[in-house]
C-alpha cells in the first residue's frame, strides 16, 4: 500500500516538474503533460500508428532471432575452448565498444533503405552481449561438472543440452535480456536513420516537422514499453540467479 | 608473444585481408565499401587537413565535457538515491530500463532549447552517460560490507571521514566500472548528436561525406573515429582491470 502511495507521489512530482519545465522552456522544445497524454490517446486510436508499430515489431522480431540465435551459437563455441575464449575476449570487447551509430552509412550502403538495414542494425546492437555473457557463462562452469559429463560419455550434443546450457542459464539469460533491449534500441535507431516506416521513422518525421507533442508522446510510449519489458525480464533474471 | 596473442593478431589480420580481397576482386562493390588499405590512406590524408583536425578537436572536447558532467552528476545522484530507499524503490525500474530507450531523440528538443551550438551535444552526451554512473554508484555503495562502516563507527570516526576514507575506497571498483560505461555512452551520445544536427564535428563531417557519396572521405573518417574511440575504450578497459586486480577482484 505504502509502495503504491509512493509511486503515486513520485508520478505527481514528475508531472509537476514537467509542467514547470514546459512553462520555462515553451512549446518549441517541450509539450505540456496534458497535450502529450492527449496525443498518446490520439496515437493509440490511429491506424497509421499501429501500421508503424507492426513494421517495427517485424524488424525487431528478426533482429532478436539473429541476436539470440547467433549470439548463443558463437558464445557456446567460444566458451567451450579456453584458448578460443582467451583469443576472442578482447576482440569482442573492442567490437562491443564501437559506437554502432557511426556504422549507419555503412549498413545503408550494404543493405539499402528498408527492412534488412533495420534488422542488421538491431542485430549488431543485440548480438554482442549475448555472445560475451554466454561465453563467460560456459567458461565459468565448474570443471567438475564438465569432467562428469565426459566420464558419463555424453555426446557433445547431450553435453550442451543437458549440462552446459542449464549450468550457464543465469548468465545466458542475462545476456539475452540485455541483447533483447539493445536489439530494440538498434532497430529503432536504424529506423531513425535508415527506413521509410516504423516507430523510429515516425519519430524522426515528427522531429523534422517540429511536431513536439508527437515526439514526446512516442518517447513516452517507448519508455513505458521498455520499462515494462525490462522489468519482466529482470524478474525472471533474478529468479534464475537465486535458483542457480 | 604468447600463443594467444599471436592467434589474436592472426585472426584480426586475416579479417582485414579477407575484406581487402573482397573489395579488390569486386565481391564488395566499390560504391559499397572501399578496401581497408584505401581507408588507411584516406584517413592519414584527412588527418593532415586542418578542417578535420578542428572537427576532431570539437568532438573530443565536447565528449570530454559530457563525460565530466555525466560522472559527477551520476555519482551525486547515486549517493542521493542510495540515501533514500523509499525513493529508490520507485526509480530502480526506471534506471534499469533507461538504456532501452533511444534517448537521443531528445536531441532536437535540446537544440531548440539550448541553440545550435556545442551545448546540446554536450548535454545529450551527458544525458546518455549519467545513468550508467548512477547505477554503478548504487551497486558500489550496496556492496560495501556493513562491518566496515560499523568498525568506523566503533572507532568513532567522523561521518565525513568514514565516507571519504572507508566508503569511497570500498566502492571504487564499481565506480570505475561506472566511469568506464559513462565514457563510452557519452562518446556515443555526442557523436550521434553530430550525425543528426550539428555545426561541426567528425560525425557531421561523416554524414556530409555520405550524403555527397564521397566514400573515400566517409570511410577515412569512419576509420579515424573507430580507432580513436576504440583506443580510448581499451585504455579505460585496462585501467578498470588494473583497479579490479588491485582490489583482489578477478
Amino acid at each position: 500500500m505504502s509502495r503504491r502511495f509512493d509511486g503515486l507521489l513520485f508520478t505527481i512530482a514528475v508531472l509537476l516538474l514537467w509542467e514547470l519545465l514546459y512553462r520555462i522552456v515553451g512549446s518549441s522544445g517541450l509539450s505540456s503533460p496534458i497535450t502529450t497524454f492527449a496525443t498518446v490517446v490520439h496515437l493509440l486510436g490511429s491506424a497509421r500508428f499501429w501500421q508503424n508499430v507492426a513494421a517495427t515489431a517485424d524488424a525487431f522480431a528478426l533482429a532478436v532471432v539473429f541476436s539470440l540465435g547467433g549470439g548463443l551459437a558463437i558464445g557456446l563455441l567460444l566458451g567451450l575452448s579456453r584458448f578460443a575464449g582467451d583469443v576472442f575476449d578482447p576482440i569482442l570487447n573492442a567490437l562491443t565498444a564501437i559506437p554502432k551509430i557511426t556504422l549507419y552509412p555503412v549498413i545503408l550502403l550494404f543493405f539499402g533503405l528498408g527492412m534488412s538495414a533495420k534488422v542488421a542494425f538491431g542485430t549488431i546492437h543485440g548480438i554482442f552481449p549475448v555472445i560475451i555473457l554466454t561465453m563467460n557463462g560456459v567458461r565459468n562452469i565448474s570443471p567438475v561438472i564438465r569432467k562428469a559429463a565426459r566420464v558419463m560419455r555424453l555426446t557433445p550434443a547431450q553435453t550442451i543440452r543437458n549440462v552446459l546450457l542449464p549450468a550457464a542459464l543465469p548468465e545466458i539469460f542475462s545476456g539475452m535480456r540485455i541483447g533483447v533491449s539493445l536489439a530494440l534500441l538498434g532497430t529503432l535507431v536504424g529506423e531513425l536513420f535508415a527506413s521509410d516506416r516504423g516507430v523510429g521513422f515516425m519519430l524522426i518525421q515528427s522531429v523534422e516537422h517540429s511536431d513536439v507533442p508527437t515526439v514526446m508522446a512516442l518517447t513516452l510510449l517507448l519508455f513505458a514499453v521498455a520499462v515494462a519489458g525490462g522489468l519482466a525480464m529482470l524478474q525472471i533474471d533474478r529468479r534464475l540467479r537465486r535458483e542457480g | 608473444m604468447s600463443r594467444v596473442a599471436a592467434a589474436r593478431w592472426a585472426i584480426v589480420l586475416a579479417g582485414f585481408a579477407t575484406v581487402e580481397l573482397c573489395c579488390r576482386t569486386g565481391v564488395i562493390g566499390r560504391l559499397t565499401m572501399i578496401p581497408p588499405s584505401a581507408m588507411i590512406v584516406s584517413a592519414l590524408h584527412l588527418l593532415t587537413a586542418p578542417a578535420i583536425q578542428s572537427d576532431l578537436l570539437f568532438t573530443i572536447t565536447n565528449a570530454a565535457a559530457a563525460i565530466v558532467i555525466a560522472v559527477i552528476a551520476g555519482f551525486v545522484a547515486g549517493v542521493i538515491i542510495h540515501a533514500l530507499p523509499r525513493f529508490r524503490r520507485i526509480v530502480d525500474p526506471l534506471l534499469a530500463a533507461y538504456y532501452a530507450v533511444p534517448t537521443f531523440i531528445f536531441y532536437p528538443m535540446l537544440v531548440a532549447i539550448l541553440g545550435l551550438n556545442r551545448a546540446p551535444l554536450i548535454a545529450i552526451g551527458a544525458v546518455l552517460g549519467v545513468v550508467a554512473m548512477t547505477v554503478n554508484t548504487l551497486a558500489g555503495l550496496d556492496r560495501i560490507p556493513r562491518v566496515y562502516v560499523k568498525t568506523a563507527a566503533a572507532l568513532r570516526m567522523p561521518r565525513v571521514a568514514t565516507a571519504l576514507l572507508v566508503q569511497l575506497p570500498a566502492a571504487t571498483p564499481h565506480l570505475v566500472t561506472g566511469v568506464k560505461l559513462a565514457v563510452s555512452y557519452s562518446i556515443v551520445g555526442t557523436i550521434a548528436g553530430e550525425f543528426i544536427l550539428s555545426v561541426a564535428g567528425l560525425g557531421r563531417a561523416m554524414s556530409l561525406a555520405y550524403n555527397n557519396l564521397d566514400n573515400a572521405t566517409m570511410y577515412g573518417l569512419l576509420l579515424i573515429l573507430i580507432v580513436t574511440v576504440t583506443a580510448i575504450n581499451l585504455a579505460i578497459y585496462e585501467w578498470e582491470r588494473a583497479v579490479h586486480r588491485r582490489w583482489g577482484l578477478r
